[in-house]
């Protein structure tokens, strides 16, 4: 009993450090809003920041993929009260029609397509000032620390959760992001015995994370959000002996 | 050539041009008639209201001439007390007008008296004299017909038929006789016509445009400068708008330099606004493209197109708006300020099943396809812009392939989905159709790979087209 106590006194004053430090944890009616509570304990006080940057990092057009996805996965949970979100990209491969797979609207959201770099980091910082957005997704291969802090600063006012796709960076050098994570596909996950590909999986790696301990999930999407695989699932048989009818 | 129109059940000549009038074509014949005159007559249907509306555009146009401009029932009319000497005297005046309206084709007469009345008769039944002098607008009248004074065609042709067929015939007869035979009508116009009697002058009013000038001291060249003209003008043009509840759809900016060249910055918006701010910061992103050379000494900013706008209620929370929110649509305005309009997108399902062809642009940020998208479950989150070709092993046919090798990496596929046929709209373009697989290698990587064409044929190929999350 005492120690419960003393561990409810620590956890509020590890609070109340992180905040002195500028770590801003979102209300607590906000907290862990459903669908990514899967992902919570990795991140400091038990919370899924929303105010600040994520970064994906790719090294494959099969990570980027897979990035895309686990991101359409966050908008979702994000984008649940009809707000918008704002996709900026140089390059983009990003399909409209496949949104519905992650339960989420192609319609409401922006897609700004641009030029060069110099345009792309414009347009993110003025999209990063808007409030009232759900997310504003950037594909970003390269961000310096520099940068990333005035992004920071903007989404100190606006409260908008920035997500930056970065395929293959040239230098992954240090940013004021929240979490760095790697997506990587998994093995779909099949009930025994069933044809054709299943519901998408991935290994989703925290390469860091503020002030928090970082991870390792193993996740899939079971339609309108993240899982936890059901590990004894796991048999694959060989298509070609699979028989038609 | 011209005009006709239908009148009393048949088709009569409205107007008629100069050749036509010489042929024996008059106003008010059968276009029947003047046909058998003429064989080869162009014929323009009137629409109704053409002549009032280019009469109205004459008198606008007129304005330059004359603050105090108007139309009669079939020419206009201007008042040009102490207007004419800036064009060097009466003489000059009436020349320029008149050479000016030649020049574009129109066939005019004009005159220049102390009255309306007289001006008008002049100007229909005058010869030679264009101009009369002060006080002499009697004389001026004397040698013309009777229907010089405005009066209704029965009194014309009654005083016609009495052998006074000119104005001065009747014009020293005693007011009450005339008043018998002819009516009080004749007397007012008259009277009118001497400057007797006064004569109302209702003169067109010039719908004021949104635009606002600032003339400048001294040229300005710094872009603090540029920034304070803009604020200044944006201030007032905006006050004006919401007086009227009007937005700014479309504006431009002009900068008159002072070595004669014009410089404009044109900036447009989403939704009507009419926050000088959110608009300042439009036009701050264009000040650096402002050149000012040796300086500029007139801003104009002119609102070319405005709409009607729904001002919304002061919120105390401000909600999550959706797409219709101001904030969103204000960023939206700077981005296609800074980068473009064909930066931004929406999508809405189209109604195809083909890939390349499944999505459409939304219009604006209100469009709804109300359609949804064609088997969205088995869609890529990737889409390749062009299909990649590949190479592949695939033992059966309308099986999957065993295994592909895409950019010099092999991939063994363990599960698949498959195939998806998709034909072309034939009425578009010509092809083979598709057979669409869902693939997973060894490794979790999903694909989208097609067959293009039937499997043993000699032309079918393999494609990659996508990737699955």
């Amino acid at each position: 009993m005492e120690q419960a106590v003393k561990k409810q006194v620590i956890e509020g004053l590890r609070e109340q450090i992180l905040s002195m430090q500028g770590y801003k944890t979102v209300s607590k009616s906000q907290q862990n809003i459903s669908g990514l509570e899967l992902f919570a304990p990795a991140f400091p006080v038990h919370s899924f920041p929303l105010q600040g940057i994520h970064e994906f990092i790719s090294e494959s057009r099969e990570q980027t993929a897979a990035s895309s996805g686990f991101i359409s996965g966050i908008l979702s949970t994000l984008m649940k009260d009809g707000s918008p979100c704002i996709w900026i990209s140089a390059s983009r491969k990003f399909f409209p029609p496949a949104a519905k797979r992650f339960s989420l609207n192609a319609a409401s959201i922006i897609f700004i397509d641009l030029q060069n770099e110099k345009e792309l980091l414009w347009v993110t910082e003025e999209a990063l000032k808007c409030e009232g957005l759900a997310a504003v997704v950037s594909e970003i291969p390269d961000l310096n620390f520099a940068t990333s802090r005035r992004f920071q600063l903007v989404i100190e006012k606006s409260k908008v959760t920035a997500l930056f796709l970065r395929e293959n960076p040239r230098i992954l050098s240090n940013t004021t992001c929240l979490a760095r994570w790697k997506i990587s596909p998994l093995p779909s996950i099949l009930p025994e015995g069933m044809p054709g590909v299943g519901q998408p999986s991935w290994k989703a790696e925290l390469l860091k994370v503020r002030n928090g301990a970082g991870g390792t999930f193993e996740v899939c999407w079971s339609g309108s959000t993240f899982e936890q695989p059901q590990k004894e699932n796991i048999r694959a048989l060989p298509i070609h002996e699979l028989q038609a009818g | 050539m011209v005009c006709a129109g239908a009148s009393h059940g048949r088709m009569m000549v409205i107007a008629a041009n100069k050749e036509a009038n010489a042929q024996g074509i008059h106003n008010g014949m059968p276009l029947a008639d003047a046909r058998a005159i003429v064989h080869e007559l162009e014929v323009f249907d009137e629409k109704p209201g053409r002549k009032e509306k280019l009469l109205e555009g004459l008198a606008r146009w007129a304005i330059r001439y004359t603050p105090l401009s108007s139309t009669d029932p079939d020419g206009i009319l201007l008042d040009i007390t102490g207007c004419s000497h800036l064009w060097g005297g009466e003489e000059a005046y009436l020349k320029h007008i008149t050479s000016r309206l030649q020049s574009s084709g129109y066939t005019i007469k004009a005159a220049i008296a102390d009255t309306i009345g007289t001006s008008w008769a002049l100007s229909r039944y005058g010869k030679g004299v264009e101009i009369v002098a002060p006080y002499q607008q009697h004389f001026a009248l004397l040698p013309l017909s009777p229907a010089a004074l405005r009066i209704p065609g029965e009194i014309t042709e009654k005083l016609h038929k009495l052998g006074l067929n000119r104005i001065e015939r009747f014009i020293q007869m005693p007011r009450s006789t005339l008043r018998r035979r002819f009516g009080e009508n004749l007397l007012i116009k008259i009277a009118q016509a001497m400057g007797d009697e006064p004569e109302a002058f209702i003169p067109i009013t010039i719908i004021q445009e949104f635009e606002e000038r600032l003339a400048c001291m001294e040229p300005i060249r710094t872009a603090k400068a540029i920034e304070i003209a803009i604020e200044r003008l944006l201030g007032k043009l905006c006050l004006r708008l919401k007086k009227e509840g009007l937005g700014l759809r479309k504006a431009e900016l002009k900068g008159y330099r002072i070595d004669g060249k014009t410089i404009s910055t044109p900036i447009g918006t989403n939704r009507p606004s009419d926050d000088p701010i959110h608009l300042m910061k439009l036009f701050a992103l264009n000040i650096s493209g402002i050149a000012p050379g040796m300086g500029i000494e007139l801003f104009t900013l002119s609102a070319e197109k405005t709409e009607k706008m729904e001002r919304p209620q002061e919120k105390i929370w401000a909600g999550q708006a959706g797409l219709n929110s101001q904030p969103l649509a204000e960023l939206l305005d700077r981005v296609a300020g800074k980068v473009g309009k064909n930066a931004i997108h929406r999508y809405l399902p189209r109604a195809d099943y083909w890939p390349e062809r499944a999505v459409k642009q939304a219009k604006d940020l209100s469009e709804d396809s109300g359609i949804s998208f064609h088997n969205p479950l088995n869609r890529p989150i990737q889409l390749l812009p062009r299909p990649e070709r590949i190479e592949v092993t695939a033992p059966i046919p309308d099986y999957p392939p065993m295994l592909f090798i895409y950019q010099g990496v092999r991939h063994s596929i363990k599960k698949a989905d498959g195939p998806e046929r998709l034909e072309r709209a034939w009425w578009l373009e010509e092809g083979e159709h598709r057979d669409y697989y869902t693939v997973e290698d060894e490794k979790g990587n999903r694909y989208w790979l097609f067959r293009a064409g039937h499997y043993a044929a000699e032309n079918s190929a393999w494609f990659i087209h996508g990737f699955f999350a």
